[in-house]
């Protein structure tokens, strides 16, 4: 049931990130892109990872999409054109190569896990039922990727600072 | 068990942002293929997190955080562009190109 379930989201996802790369304009690839976010939220949730889904939802599919299509609506892209899609040549090169990178990527997926590096089953679930959902992933990353979260919040002000200054046509 | 399945997709949802970035001219068209390749690397990171521990979850944050200072940078760098060539096509950028 729920393998049924989790390959319909993928299904959708593959799908919505397959029309979000061919349509012209584009508005409707962003639309499809927020589709294929909301899908991959679903299959989230199906992982135990309800938090990360909802983080999902809210970053990607709520801020990251708005400001991508505030910037095709500020351009003005969203009014009918010549295509931006490659000719057949491009398209050929595309296929080819991106079912070459397939070709490479399937068996990394097939391979098995060390049996040294995985937890005993369970314990993640045991995890998640003691702290709860927030809980099992906040501990972790105060504790032992704090360096890092703070490195982020440092990125975090760049980026504000230099779309600022990159954006704006005098300081 | 689910990771086998998630993989497939991912290793598919990668395959098609880079599909993407080949296929288009459109900078922005281009930036959301690379979003879409970030994303199927995420659904990995959660995937194996079910049996390697949630640092994968953790590590999921760190991609979106890069993935937002990303998109806020590479738009602002667009409409720059935008500005002095009133064109976000990829073929009109060739300042560097010889001749």
């Amino acid at each position: 049931m729920t393998l049924t379930v989790f390959w319909i989201f993928g299904v959708i996802a593959m799908g919505s990130g397959l029309l979000c790369i061919t349509r012209k304009n584009p508005i409707a690839s962003a639309l499809w892109l927020v589709v294929t976010l909301f899908a991959l939220a679903a299959l989230f949730v199906l992982l135990d990872a309800q938090f990360i889904a909802v983080l999902q939802v809210l970053v990607y599919a709520g801020a990251i999409m708005v400001l991508f299509l505030f910037v095709i609506m500020l351009l003005n892209l969203g009014r009918p054109g010549p295509t931006d899609i490659k000719g057949p040549l491009g398209l050929l090169g595309a296929t080819v190569l991106a079912g070459a990178l397939l070709l490479l990527l399937r068996p990394l997926g097939q391979a098995p896990l060390p049996a040294e590096i995985q937890l005993p089953p369970g314990t993640v679930a045991a995890l998640q039922q003691q702290r709860g959902m927030v809980g099992a992933v906040a501990t972790p990353l105060f504790d032992t990727y704090l360096v890092p979260f703070e490195i982020a919040s440092v990125l975090l002000l760049t980026a504000i600072v230099g779309a600022v200054v990159l954006a704006k046509r005098k300081l | 068990m689910l990771l086998s399945p998630a993989l497939a997709i991912s290793a598919v949802l990668f395959t098609l942002g880079v599909a993407g970035v080949l296929l288009r001219r459109n900078a922005i068209v281009i930036f959301m293929c690379v979003e879409l390749m970030l994303n199927a690397v995420n659904l990995t990171f959660v995937a194996l997190a079910q049996s390697l521990g949630l640092g994968g979850q953790v590590f999921v944050f760190f991609v979106m955080a890069v993935a937002a200072a990303e998109a806020a940078v590479g738009l602002a760098i667009i409409l720059a562009v935008y500005r002095h060539k009133q064109s976000v096509s990829l073929q009109n950028m060739n300042l560097l190109k010889d001749g």
